[in-house]
């Protein structure tokens, strides 16, 4: 009876140590305080109906940077475990972690960094600036995009509910190699729970890419041809299109992972007939592309930051977009670089080896551009430029450790070590992390329409710059040195000691950047009267149609729909004047709940997988079902805003935007610094300390 | 007047798209099956010490299948020329007789499915089966989708008549199971004439 209802669920399979349990008071600590907090302030229902339910891609979009914003912290505390265990555990002293915990905290580091930072932030920006950039004013379905989004959320619930219902996470790496990912060798739940965020989260991805290409294709304003679409879109083109290919890849592979677990089959076992090398190859021919998914998008953003704020137009653009196709087409042809050690063969190695090579000209012609088109510019300074110069430096580093790898002997030597580790950081950090910062505060006053501090993002990304390099130059030297990756312990006749020492202190430098991040948001905030923008949207002088809105735009987008004639289509609308609008009747989606529902039941459906509890996944699979057939075959998912109306909202939202425009504070004002900050929030708590303000919520 | 023609090229640009989107979840869902063929290429000779697809499979059988799934593909597709036409009695008809072909390929498959596994050859005893039951029971389980769709959007049309988003739906169920059809053809290929060559 027992097993009929709960499944393989435990008491006794609760978190009982510390650091565990650090976790699970803080997440049920922080959702009760959230919930608390909406329903004292009576935001509840505006939170449902305003954003959770909402299908305008900008408000999912902005769900997507804080759910990575979250998670960003999450992994990266992970991150500061690993290094202080490491920087400590030396030769008697074993540091504070059991080496079971340390495999769990690097799996969910890379799992975590990966789907829900990485893919979270590149997914919340193609959903703002896509359509606005192509000139449409949504998507071409609003809401599988909705579903996507949430699904998204269903994984990040699935990667860290061992903190809740206990179990463990995954001890197996972030790919769960087989044969150790098998019962055999894992026979707790991690791998299952890795397997379950993995798949509703990955489903939702290639729902959500399938989507972006649609829109892409079929919705671009009238006049923007292919080649004349701006490099970003190109980008998150390029990067959704590997996605619908690689990712059901993912899907299949996982479900024939879980059936080994838990159906006893015999895909990836030791015994059986089972090959546990078929797994290594499927996972990587998904893992390897996965990256450039990832890089993409933020190849694009480079694109357009560059040629922004050098003041003249991409050097090549033709070149530009070859580079990208070029980059993700050589892409699917590489995976097996990931274990030239296998034992494939010379010829079969030879071929990856010369492959990856081969990839590295793409990439180069796009860097090239990009440095062509400061040569003669008038570059600008400011923080996304900045972004863009610590991209350069430190991704042409992982891009050169990554030739090297390629050359098969030279893999031999270092497979498996810290040198392969901190190559993929300087790639992955270097390119797609900077990416998604330059990204931010780029587009950030499009966001809000208030400018980001400038002072506290330059520090800022000087700790990033310097964190990075204290702490991954080190990491290379050590690879150099034979220290193997995931090691939790070493011996201290290695004399490795100090250079992990300094990786941590890097760590800590990295930690202070995000906090400068963080800072950097608040006090922008705090300034919004000096810092608004006042352009009417346009802050950069930019040349791309995003800017040709206001800043946060209508719910709509575009009052009227741009013609569009040239590659830098709003520039050219500068340079000819722009016209007076005449307004249209807009068609919108509405919004709706079904995604969410969905999302609910499929995390149900997945946690009963995990813990075995067959009338759950029975009831949620039959819940997919019935909501969807519903939503199926609701018919009225529109409605329509008369161009009387659309004029009512255009006059409002100047009026709005010309009242607001006088409270922008002098330029005397100056901008906050770090010091300044630090004392507001002194003040501003003690200030309510005097008051006793808190009587009145 | 122009008002609706405004709102119907709305509504037939929405219905592009929607198209189009299909198409592309369709490769989605090949990309799967192809996957699932690779590892049955890979697998198929690691019996463990079992029975090979030569002695465990019944030509005969597997033909009938075949068979029975093309004739419903082929009936799918005069009940698209009737639904295009607009001839709502053809098309529950037409669709009726695809749904009960579709399962009548169903039954079969699942009897071979029994017959397999009360001697005893089940996904648990290799490799070889492992990748037979996952890549047969993952098209059969797409089939299942297939019925059920088709049953649900024929009550839909009882119900509301044969409208222009009915159709919509209806071409979309059409492609999906052509594309199931193909899906089978591989299957018997390279699974069951592939024992036997």
């Amino acid at each position: 009876m027992k097993e009929f209802l709960v499944g393989k669920l435990n008491w006794s399979d609760l978190p009982h140590d510390w650091v565990m349990f650090g976790g699970t008071a803080t997440f049920i600590l922080t959702f009760i305080v959230a919930l608390v907090v909406l329903i004292r302030t009576n935001k509840l229902k505006w939170l449902w109906n305003e954003w959770l339910t909402s299908v305008d891609p900008k408000k999912i979009g902005i769900m997507y940077f804080i759910s990575g914003g979250v998670m960003l912290l999450r992994g990266g505390l992970d991150v500061l475990l690993m290094w202080a265990q490491q920087a400590l555990s030396s030769g008697d002293s074993r540091g504070f972690l059991t080496a079971e915990h340390y495999q769990e905290i690097f799996t969910a580091h890379g799992n975590i960094m990966v789907f829900f930072v990485a893919m979270a932030f590149i997914f919340g920006l193609i959903n703002y600036i896509v359509p606005l950039q192509i000139g449409a004013r949504d998507l071409a379905s609003p809401f599988l995009n909705t579903l996507g989004f949430w699904l998204f959320i269903g994984g990040i619930v699935m990667v860290n509910m061992f903190f809740v219902f206990g179990g463990h996470y995954a001890a197996t790496g972030w790919l769960a190699v087989a044969p150790l990912s098998g019962k055999e060798f894992s026979p707790g739940v991690g791998v299952d729970y890795w397997i379950w965020s993995l798949m509703i989260s990955g489903i939702g991805t290639t729902l959500g890419a399938i989507n972006f290409i649609m829109t892409i294709l079929k919705m671009r304003a009238p006049g923007m041809k292919l080649l004349k679409m701006p490099l970003f879109t190109w980008g998150s083109l390029c990067s959704m299109i590997m996605a619908v290919t690689v990712f059901p890849l993912l899907t299949a592979t996982l479900f024939l992972v879980y059936f080994d677990r838990v159906l006893g089959t015999h895909f990836f076992t030791t015994l059986g007939g089972g090959d546990p090398m078929m797994y290594t190859n499927l996972i990587w021919m998904w893992g390897h592309p996965e990256v450039y998914v990832l890089i993409l998008p933020a190849f694009g953003v480079f694109s357009e930051v560059v040629s922004t704020f050098s003041r003249k137009p991409i050097a090549s653009y033709k070149s530009a977009v070859a580079g990208m196709i070029g980059v993700s087409a050589f892409a699917l042809s590489v995976w097996l670089h990931h274990f030239f050690t296998m034992g494939a063969g010379a010829d079969v190695n030879a071929f990856f080896g010369i492959m990856t090579m081969v990839i590295a000209i793409p990439t180069s012609v796009l860097v090239f551009n990009w440095i062509a088109t400061m040569y003669k510019g008038k570059i600008k300074f400011d923080t996304p430029m900045l972004w863009f110069m610590g991209f350069v430096a430190i991704f042409a580093i992982g891009g050169i450790t990554g030739v090297m790898l390629a050359i098969p002997p030279i893999d031999f030597q270092l497979h498996n070590s810290l040198f392969l580790v901190a190559h993929f950081h300087s790639t992955v950090i270097g390119g797609v992390l900077f990416g998604i910062f330059c990204a931010i505060s780029y587009w950030f006053p499009k966001f809000t329409g208030i400018r980001l501090n400038e002072r506290i993002g330059k520090l800022a990304f000087w700790f990033w710059v310097i964190g990075f390099c204290l702490s991954f130059i080190p990491m290379y030297v050590l690879g150099f040195m034979g220290a193997s990756r995931r090691l939790d312990h070493y011996d201290a006749s290695t004399g490795w000691q100090p250079l992990f020492i300094l990786m941590f202190i890097g760590g800590l430098v990295i930690a202070i950047g995000v906090a400068m991040q963080l800072a950097q948001i608040l006090a922008s905030f705090i300034q919004k009267n000096k810092l608004r923008d006042v352009t009417g949207g346009d802050p950069w002088n930019g040349r791309t149609l995003e800017w040709a809105t206001s800043s946060p735009p209508q719910f709509y987008n575009f009052t009227v729909i741009p013609q569009v004639s040239s590659v830098d289509a709003y520039w050219e609308m500068k340079q000819q004047g722009i016209q007076k609008p005449v307004y249209e009747d807009i068609h919108m989606p509405k919004n709706t709940a079904v995604g969410i529902y969905i999302s609910i039941y499929g995390t149900l459906a997945s946690f009963a997988f995990v813990w075995e509890i067959n009338w759950i996944i029975v009831v949620s699979i039959i819940g997919i079902i019935v909501t969807f057939i519903r939503r199926a075959f609701t018919e009225d998912s529109e409605y329509t805003i008369t161009a009387a109306e659309v004029q009512k909202l255009e006059e409002k939202r100047i009026k709005k935007s010309l009242e607001d425009d006088k409270h922008k504070a002098d330029d005397s004002e100056e901008e906050m610094g770090v010091i300044e900050l630090v004392k507001f929030i002194i003040n501003f708590v003690l200030n309510i300390i005097k008051n006793k303000s808190w009587r009145k919520w | 007047m122009v008002e609706h023609d405004v709102v119907s090229h709305h509504q037939a640009e929405a219905n592009d798209r929607v198209m189009f989107g299909f198409w592309v979840y369709l490769m989605t869902d090949l990309l799967m099956f192809s996957v699932l063929f690779a590892v049955y290429a890979v697998l198929h000779q690691n019996t463990a010490g079992g029975e090979t697809g030569r002695q465990l499979f019944s030509l005969p059988l597997a033909l009938t299948e075949t068979l029975l799934l093309l004739t419903s593909s082929f009936t799918c597709g005069i009940a698209m020329i009737a639904a295009r036409r607009g001839n709502k009695n053809q098309v529950l008809i037409w669709f009726g007789i695809t749904f009960l072909l579709g399962l009548a390929f169903l039954g079969l498959e699942l009897k071979e499915f029994s017959t397999l596994i009360n001697e005893g050859n089940t996904l648990k005893s290799n490799a070889f089966l492992s990748s037979f039951f996952v890549l047969l029971g993952t098209h059969g389980l797409h089939i299942t989708i297939g019925l059920l769709w088709m049953a649900t959007t024929l009550i839909y049309i009882i119900k509301r008549g044969l409208n222009s988003s009915m159709v919509r739906k209806l071409t979309m169920l059409s492609l999906f199971w052509h594309f199931l059809d193909i899906v089978w053809i591989f299957i018997f290929t390279i699974v069951y004439l592939g024992a036997f060559s």
